[in-house]
């Protein structure tokens, strides 16, 4: 499934990286810790979350997370999405919760990161 | 032993959490410029991502230093303190004590040490409490 594809399944809204919807999701994330985040997951992965701050962004680039989805409605500062401009990450938005973003994904075939990082 | 083809050093301050990542992302750009496999250039973003957030969690300030050969990349973190008391404490998972402020950003989940471990082909640390910490991660890349 690409980040197009899945825009419809969590009615999600883009807020940044509108020229970057081909890329394929492989699998997904669902955590408000990054520490979490730093120990489970793989490449290709979405991560959905409700932390707005900036080093959600810098944890993503750490792992090569190249799509962001901020559940609750959430919209974090402008600042922010420059920084998710600037590592080319794709950022949306959807008023569902983080659980039920991550059901309506599960249920439309994405699965999550199983594995932990590293070796 | 071969010669480094690559070394760079960065100075981390303690409590400075506005610039988390900018050691790190730094290093991750530098050696993808190399042409550092993608695989191997994740595994050492993320343990020197939790090598950085250590030291601006838990150090009184440290030092990150990156060497490169044609055979393995080495990661080194070095602290002026205040070490740790119980090592295989601080190496079980979801052992923190990490402030408030941390987990408040997201981070000190007690992941930090054994995820370095997990993520690096060699490791070693050492600690003498007033002194501090030592860790050297090792990265092979043939």
């Amino acid at each position: 499934m690409t980040i197009k594809e899945l825009l419809p399944v969590i009615n999600a809204r883009v807020l940044c990286g509108d020229d970057r919807l081909d890329q394929e999701v492989n699998s997904a994330c669902g955590s408000d810790l990054m520490s979490d985040v730093l120990a489970f997951v793989k490449d290709k992965t979405v991560l959905i979350t409700g932390l707005t701050n900036v080093h959600v962004m810098r944890t993503a680039e750490m792992l090569d997370i190249h799509c962001v989805i901020f559940a609750r409605g959430k919209v974090p500062q402008e600042e922010i999405l420059e920084e998710a401009r600037e590592l080319d990450i794709v950022v949306l938005t959807t008023e569902y919760t983080t659980f039920t973003t991550c059901g309506m994904l599960y249920e439309a075939g994405i699965r999550g990161t199983n594995e932990r990082s590293g070796a | 032993m071969q010669e480094n083809i690559f070394v760079d050093t960065y100075d981390v301050q303690s409590g400075e959490f506005q610039t988390t990542g900018d050691a790190s992302g730094s290093i991750k750009r530098k050696l993808k410029q190399i042409g550092v496999d993608s695989t191997v250039l994740r595994r050492i973003a993320v343990a020197s991502y939790e090598a950085e957030l250590n030291l601006i969690i838990h150090s009184m300030g440290g030092r990150l230093t990156i060497q490169m050969n044609p055979e393995r990349i080495t990661l080194i973190s070095k602290d002026v303190g205040p070490g740790i008391a119980d090592l295989s404490k601080a190496m079980c998972e979801g052992f923190s004590t990490a402030s408030e402020e941390a987990r408040d950003l997201g981070f000190g989940a007690g992941m930090g040490l054994p995820n370095m471990k997990r993520n690096a082909d060699g490791f070693d640390i050492s600690s003498e409490v007033n002194v501090g910490t030592q860790i050297k991660m090792e990265f092979r890349l043939q």
